[in-house]
């Protein structure tokens, strides 16, 4: 029962955390909308958020039992989420970025990272009437 | 926190749109230079984007790669009157495409812009988040 009222905390914060990291593999794609040979990507987001909801906390690490040992860096749980984009249509340098597609996607990226920001604060808010019982 | 990365991505894309639109701006200032510091007629100076990572693998900015002299042949023009004129009474001019300058300065603005909203969106999706529980 302890830790019941945090659950939903726990989810939107961590709906918060994979719609920050997906608005920022939308804005490579829109900064990169001139950049040849370039690929257009995007997260899953219903997988990232399943998968980040079922980790355990902290990040995965090799261990370097050896001073030769190569570091391997502390990618993010949500890396691996991360998949190209379709293509819709072609152009001669090689870029897959379709400019409406990506600033559609940050837009609605924008209004669900509100909603979620939203969800907190009423949440709190209740948590709050429910402590001073007004 | 990933949503700063986009002020990152965004920077790095106002930088490298700058850098072309001096480019486009420098052709469009000499497309009937007919003499240039080296002696021959102006080139056309084109700039070659190319995605660099900023933090991390999936942030991923935009960098100039080098900035290109179009090889295309000089425009000749009949000035038998000119001082610069061949034997056959032609002149050498830059090979600068206007038409496509304008373009190309049109594009590099536009996309300057989109950046710049992105980056206003990010700043106000983080002023938001600062301000959760009040």
């Amino acid at each position: 029962m302890a830790d019941k009222p945090i659950d939903p905390l726990r989810f939107h914060q961590t709906a918060l955390n994979v719609q920050a990291y997906r608005q920022q593999v939308l804005a490579s794609n829109i900064a990169n909308a001139d950049t040849p040979n370039y690929k257009a990507r995007d997260i899953d987001f219903q997988s990232a958020l399943h998968n980040a909801l079922g980790a355990k906390s902290g990040s995965v690490a090799l261990a370097r039992t050896a001073a030769r040992h190569l570091p391997a860096a502390a990618s993010s749980p949500f890396a691996t989420a991360v998949q190209y984009r379709g293509e819709q249509q072609s152009s001669v340098d090689g870029n897959t970025v379709n400019s409406d597609v990506e600033r559609a996607q940050f837009a609605e990226n924008s209004v669900r990272y509100e909603a979620s920001l939203t969800f907190i604060g009423g949440y709190l808010r209740a948590l709050n009437t429910a402590i001073t019982g007004q | 926190m990933s949503m700063f990365n986009v002020f990152q991505i965004a920077g790095s894309a106002l930088t490298a749109q700058s850098v072309r639109l001096n480019a486009t701006s420098s052709n469009l200032a000499n497309a009937d230079s007919v003499v240039s510091a080296d002696g021959q007629p102006y080139r056309a100076k084109q700039v070659v984007f190319t995605a660099s990572p900023v933090a991390g693998q999936e942030a991923v900015g935009v960098q100039v790669r080098q900035v290109v002299e179009d090889a295309s042949p000089p425009r000749m023009a009949y000035e038998p009157k000119n001082p610069l004129a061949n034997e056959q009474g032609y002149v050498s001019l830059p090979n600068v495409n206007v038409v496509e300058e304008m373009v190309n300065m049109i594009s590099a603005s536009r996309a300057y812009q989109v950046n710049v909203e992105m980056m206003n969106n990010a700043k106000q999706l983080i002023l938001k988040t600062l301000a959760i529980g009040q």
